[in-house]
């Protein structure tokens, strides 16, 4: 069952949740550069990993039911997805914030990260309408997993690209010499990132259950009242069934 | 640019955590209302069972009762 862990991991989304809010808050200290609005790193920055980390998810997902034919994860990369898409909505939101604090400007097109993380916003928010506009549910699912797959792929590679270009005013924090972030900052980030993590695994495992329910009360439905008086199934970019 | 100060700087952070806590709470609203539907759906199918339930079993007596009519004492 999807809902299975649910009522352990609410709690503990919660607890982590509020946990890496209070250390933002009240024990990292401010940075040296940027001062207090530096304090949207640890919302931004974690929201930006879990995103993409969802991408790379509904990737994997997509393999895997190409790989068995379970529809089960057919969903599960439909949601991870979905959910990324959602947090995405959140990573542009705050960078947005955090940029026309720092650099004075809402957006800058010419900064290689903001940019990469538009365009694979942009891809994976096609995901959908490419589900809706195809009706039979199997080939809905094969083409679905196809993008996700190809989508997941591109994450790590659009990642590299954005590390290898040159001209950056975009702040790094994962470098190989380890970053140079104080052991404070260091902990608040590590916290806000579990956070985040667990979040999302929470959200995805709500709207997992959430769809089983739905679907399996369709189901009964069309068994109770015969599949010609329950009617076609209506057209939907969510997969109808497992 | 240089760094902000506090009171600048305050309204730009609490923009930022408020987005996230509306995203997030949008998205419970929504599954919320989903919720709401699957249970609404669920009853109207409890009830269209327990229908089906009472017509099967009045059918059954009316059956009874005609064969125990129809049978000579």
């Amino acid at each position: 069952m999807f809902g299975r862990g649910l009522q352990t991991l609410s709690i503990a989304s919660v607890v982590l949740v509020t946990g890496a809010f209070a250390l933002v808050f009240l024990y990292a200290p401010n940075d040296a550069d940027q001062g207090f609005v530096q304090k949207i790193f640890y919302l931004h920055v974690p929201l930006a990993i879990v995103a993409l980390g969802g991408f790379v998810d509904g990737g994997v997902f997509a393999i895997q039911y190409l790989r068995t034919g379970d529809r089960g994860h057919d969903l599960r990369s439909y949601v991870a997805i979905h959910l990324s898409l959602i947090l995405g909505l959140g990573v542009l939101a705050t960078g947005s914030i955090w940029a026309k604090a720092s650099w004075g400007a809402w957006w800058v097109w010419d900064e290689p990260t903001l940019v990469s993380f538009l365009i694979v916003f942009l891809l994976f928010a096609c995901y959908q309408p490419l589900r809706f506009s195809i009706d039979d549910p199997e080939r809905q699912a094969r083409y679905a997993a196809v993008f996700a797959i190809i989508g997941g792929a591109f994450v790590p590679l659009n990642f590299l690209a954005v590390r290898l270009a040159e001209s950056l005013i975009h702040p790094r924090v994962l470098s190989t010499t380890g970053g140079s972030m104080p052991g404070e900052m260091r902990l608040t980030f590590l916290v806000s990132t579990v956070a985040m993590v667990c979040l999302f695994v929470t959200l995805w495992k709500y709207e997992l259950a959430s769809k089983h329910a739905s679907m399996r009360l369709r189901a009964l439905k069309r068994a109770l009242a015969g599949d010609d008086a329950a009617g076609p199934l209506a057209r939907t970019a969510a997969p109808t069934q497992i | 640019m240089p760094a902000l100060p506090l009171d600048e700087a305050g309204p730009y952070v609490a923009g930022a955590y408020l987005v996230f806590l509306a995203l997030i709470l949008i998205y419970v609203a929504i599954m919320a209302s989903k919720l709401v539907r699957i249970e609404r759906e669920l009853v109207e199918l409890a009830d269209h069972v327990e229908g089906r339930r009472a017509a099967a079993a009045s059918a059954e007596e009316t059956h009874q009762a005609e064969v125990s009519e129809a049978v000579p004492r």
